[in-house]
């Protein structure tokens, strides 16, 4: 298939292009920006006039459950995500190559966004026998994670990162303390004691970042530390990345908006983990991005049925669902924090794609043709029926955000296009 | 936002739900302690029934045990003329939040007018005045660790009518403050009312994270805290606070914040000394001292039926 996007502001923040061109796709790969190739004949135009064309959004954490990747994976490209890293709390637990194999073969088979999964650390997540990472490594898994399961036993985890180091493989880690954190729902401060919330300090973090990072200081291996919640974590990331070790790291888009006090009256589609914490972490956070110490903006979209919500707080199911929402929350943080559009989407884009490790994330002529065209002017009312994600559950009902979504390409095939 | 609109309040600013002391005016809970005056005379009557709440379905949902406090509240109903149904409702460990709407609804379709909910879990009624039909009141009888809000009331009636003002009264709270929903909904009863000094007293494992911002002074010694107060709350330690890294043991719980007589003698020689019950004698508080000329520990249960009679009756509009 051929594509032309005509007259947009391409944005891409990979090479700092920013101007209003034309871009051509044939055969699945960005074939010109500008001047169309010799012989150039378009199956399908997009006219793109006001628009923006940027690279499809890498989303670092989607989580997807059993039978519901094809939904999953609709709400990724109408949100303009193209590619996605896939944590191992799928169900069954990715911890088998062949389950691997059957998770990218479904994915393909969807034409829709690339699905990078990341390998269960251990079997069955439980934190003790390492899983096969060399076999899940050949199956396709771009790192290995516990997902937010705990890896209780600091040996085991000195020994994972050894093994990982080994063989040049990531780890994916979560920086939350087992038992610091365990029966919390909310941040352990005023809110969480008004509402006689279980807490969940902000040691909890600081305490399992100083484990990770201690454990890295002897071995050689990359982390990539996941979702951090704190003031006091963003500036630990900072200092061991300055002490020179290989550490990555990401942040959900929740923490940039949202803070302990907006859980108001135990609404649970606020209950996330991990938690949502003070004003002052997230203007930390915010700033971490700003320089870099957090690599990477998530959407740690997680769907839960609605019954798994409609429970009073502690016992409701953490997470959000979220990936059709981060390219808008994306654009509002870009208003409310003063960042330009094109290192707002870097963070989703580029700079998460550096990160994994994993292609995409650009438009450079060649790569494979992943794009995002959207309305960054428009604004969309968010409503549960306006979500395509089989979960509707997220603290964002009812707001107006910006950016519209017009068409997504993934791989060169119109994976999405938003009929008005 | 629309989850911080006061959920308790009907759109004439009127109480719709009693969910929580914490956001309620002073008005209403004066309202509230006013009402309650009355009914104690109702109460010592050789008759002790009015018609206030006739025909009046009331449904008693308790998902937590508690003998007292359910009847507390059904001999209130009754003394309101209202029908009343108590169900102590077996918690489902599968689907918990499921089992919390679907039973309010099964309720619901027998056509309940109230509902007393009492919820192991904090902010479960919230949950359920979310989602019952517009002319449905929610009494929250305890959820968690968050509030026990006509406990808070009756806890301030009592003090009320025993120091006559708040406006120049010292009160302490003592003991196992982070788990105890009592001790929430006193606070802001206490605060709202204009109490200008409020402390807390326990070891810091039982005194929440940043307890000071709802407006409490915050000690460690039970001797300080209780110098020249006019109040004292003791909250009940429960057992299962005893295993861990809480405290040690009951014994020395007690060495420390046990309120003896001795111990009691630190306060004003007029303290009234409450508990929110069932005591646990020999743990936070000495015989001699809930059984003392300074116990108004009785009277509080006493009171707790005109309360409760005060709120129903509110909330059903048959006051007005």
């Amino acid at each position: 298939m051929k594509i032309a996007i005509r007259g947009g502001r391409v944005i891409d923040p990979s090479t700092g292009v920013d101007r209003i061109s034309d871009v051509f796709i044939a055969a699945g790969k960005i074939a010109a920006i500008g001047a169309p190739p010799n012989d150039w004949h378009a199956n399908k135009e997009v006219n793109a006039a006001g628009l923006v064309v940027a690279p499809g959004l890498v989303d670092l954490a989607v989580h997807v459950k059993r039978g519901t990747l094809a939904t999953e994976l609709a709400a990724a490209v109408a949100g303009g995500v193209t590619s996605i890293v896939c944590p191992p709390d799928t169900d069954p637990v990715l911890d088998e190559p062949g389950l691997v194999d059957m998770l990218r073969m479904r994915a393909d088979a969807q034409h829709s966004a690339h699905v990078y999964p990341l390998g269960a650390l251990t079997k069955a997540l439980g934190g003790e026998q390492l899983a096969e990472l060399s076999k899940l490594a050949q199956a396709g898994c771009i790192g290995f994670s516990q997902a937010d399961a705990p890896m209780i036993d600091t040996q085991a985890l000195w020994r994972a990162m050894q093994y990982a180091a080994t063989f040049g493989y990531t780890l994916w880690l979560r920086a939350e303390d087992f038992h610091l954190a365990k029966d919390g729902s909310a941040h352990d401060g005023e809110v969480s004691s008004r509402l006689g919330l279980n807490g969940i300090p902000s040691f909890a973090e600081t305490v399992a970042i100083a484990r990770i990072t201690e454990l890295m200081q002897g071995v050689n291996v990359k982390c990539h530390i996941s979702k951090i919640s704190t003031a006091r974590g963003v500036q630990m990331i900072r200092d061991a990345k300055a002490r020179g070790l290989k550490l990555t790291s990401d942040v959900s888009i929740h923490q940039l908006h949202l803070t302990e006090v907006d859980i108001g009256h135990f609404n649970s589609n606020f209950r996330l983990s991990p938690p949502l914490r003070t004003g002052r972490d997230r203007d930390a956070l915010i700033e971490g991005v700003r320089d870099g110490t957090i690599n990477a903006v998530v959407s740690d979209h997680t769907p839960r049925p609605l019954e798994a919500k409609q429970a009073p707080f502690g016992e409701a199911a953490p997470g959000a669902t979220a990936v059709e929402l981060l390219l808008s929350l994306t654009l509002r943080l870009a208003e409310s924090a003063k960042f330009s559009l094109p290192d707002a989407l870097a963070m989703i884009t580029s700079r998460a794609a550096a990160a994994a490790g994993i292609p995409g994330g650009g438009l450079a002529v060649g790569a494979v043709a992943d794009v995002c065209v959207f309305d960054a002017g428009a604004y969309r009312h968010i409503t549960a029926a306006s979500l395509k994600s089989a979960g509707k559950n997220t603290p964002f009902i009812g707001y107006e955000l910006p950016g519209v979504v017009r068409a997504t390409i993934a791989a060169g095939h119109l994976a999405y296009e938003h009929v008005a | 936002m629309l989850s911080k609109k006061n959920l308790q309040l009907n759109e004439r600013g009127e109480l719709h739900h009693l969910l929580a002391i914490e956001g309620l005016p002073r008005k209403i809970l004066e309202r509230i302690l006013d009402t309650a005056e009355s009914f104690v005379g109702v109460n010592e009557r050789e008759v002790k029934v009015v018609p206030l709440l006739r025909g009046k379905s009331i449904f008693n949902v308790f998902f937590e045990n508690s003998t007292r406090t359910r009847t507390t509240f059904e001999i209130a109903a009754k003394r309101l003329s209202a029908d009343v149904v108590s169900l102590d409702v077996a918690r489902s460990s599968t689907s918990k939040g499921e089992s919390i709407l679907d039973t309010i609804a099964n309720l619901s379709a027998m056509h309940a007018d109230m509902f007393v909910v009492r919820h192991a879990a904090s902010g479960a009624p919230y949950l359920i005045a979310q989602n019952v039909a517009p002319h449905v009141h929610v009494i929250n009888a305890g959820d968690g660790r968050h509030e026990h809000p006509t406990q808070g009331l009756l806890d301030v009636f009592t003090i009320r009518r025993y120091k006559k003002d708040f406006s120049n009264l010292t009160v302490a709270i003592v003991g196992d403050i982070l788990h105890s929903r009592v001790a929430r909904s006193q606070i802001h009863a206490l605060t709202t009312l204009g109490v200008p000094e409020l402390r807390v007293i326990g070891p810091q494992t039982l005194l929440p994270t940043e307890i000071e911002r709802l407006g409490v002074r915050v000690f460690t010694s039970l001797e300080a805290g209780l110098k020249g107060v006019d109040v004292v709350t003791m909250l009940r330690l429960q057992n299962e606070r005893m295993t861990g890294a809480l405290l040690p043991s009951a014994s020395e719980y007690f060495s420390r914040y046990g309120l003896t007589p001795q111990k009691l003698a630190l306060a004003k020689p007029d303290a009234i000394v409450l508990h929110p019950g069932p005591m646990n004698r020999g743990v936070e508080i000495d015989s001699a001292v809930a059984d003392g000329k300074q116990s108004v520990i009785l009277p509080q249960v006493t009171y707790g039926i005109a309360v409760r009679m005060a709120v129903m009756a509110i909330l059903a509009g048959a006051t007005r």
